[in-house]
């Protein structure tokens, strides 16, 4: 979904197969929700929980084509409000009015912590 | 706007309940950024979800606020226009942080998502992402 909504988001993965239903999307979004699953049970803890995606999302390492050097660019860091609004709609798409507003809140307020943590370095 | 958005967001609009959605959307976002209530301090009873969603002054405004965006979805290609005078009174009387439509834009896509389930499909949502989006700007244009 927010590879269609936000086709911008596409430049974070020119390495895949980016057709709906690839492999490398359901393999990778399957790894997301397996790390938002860990978050869940560290959501006292998230910063250290989360520490090592933090690195990971924080820079993007770019490759100069012309000079073949290697340097830290900034991340996807903002793109992730934008998974975090397709996260949130694809919850109220399989829950329907079970998707309250409380709950609503609760699951705006744990994605944004996610982001921020994944932000901080 | 390309033909098929177009036709994306009319297929989404004809079904929607302007009331209901309306009132659920303004409710949403006084409980999922409590800050908003500011604006409706005269509203009454803001205290718990359970007051905000069945306050009549929210659902009132709920449907007053969806019934305005209909008029973005009638204008697709004047929407700038369409919204010029609301711009005006979000910053001169109302002092609202533009940033708080974008809010709002992406609650009601939420509530649409609830709504209609797979019908909703990603197609839809970026039609209608563009949509909200479109309109916060419109309406963040006139502050000054």
């Amino acid at each position: 979904r927010m590879f269609i909504t936000y086709p911008q988001t596409k430049t974070y993965f020119p390495h895949f197969d980016l057709h709906p239903g690839s492999e490398q999307i359901r393999g990778h979004g399957k790894k997301v929700a397996n790390a938002l699953g860990n978050a869940v049970k560290s959501l006292d803890n998230l910063s250290q929980a989360l520490s090592e995606l933090s690195n990971l999302h924080a820079y993007n390492l770019r490759v100069d084509p012309v000079n073949f050097k290697a340097s830290w660019g900034p991340g996807p860091v903002f793109a992730l409000q934008l998974l975090s609004q397709c996260f949130q709609v694809v919850l109220a798409v399989h829950m329907g009015k079970d998707y309250t507003p409380e709950v609503h809140a609760a699951y705006d307020k744990f994605l944004t912590a996610v982001a921020a943590v994944l932000a901080e370095k | 706007w390309t033909a098929e958005e177009k036709q994306l967001i009319a297929s989404v609009w004809n079904k929607v309940n302007v009331e209901e959605c309306g009132a659920e959307a303004l409710a949403r976002l006084l409980i999922v950024y409590p800050w908003t209530q500011r604006f409706f301090s005269s509203f009454g009873n803001l205290s718990s979800p359970t007051a905000i969603l069945g306050n009549p002054k929210v659902r009132a405004h709920g449907r007053k606020v969806l019934t305005s965006f209909g008029e973005a979805v009638k204008n697709l290609d004047n929407i700038k226009t369409t919204y010029s005078k609301l711009s005006e009174l979000h910053c001169e009387k109302l002092h609202v942080d533009p940033e708080n439509f974008r809010l709002l834009g992406d609650i009601l896509i939420i509530v649409l998502a609830s709504h209609f389930a797979r019908d909703f499909t990603p197609a839809c949502q970026f039609a209608w992402q563009k949509l909200v989006g479109v309109v916060a700007h419109a309406l963040a244009r006139k502050y000054h």
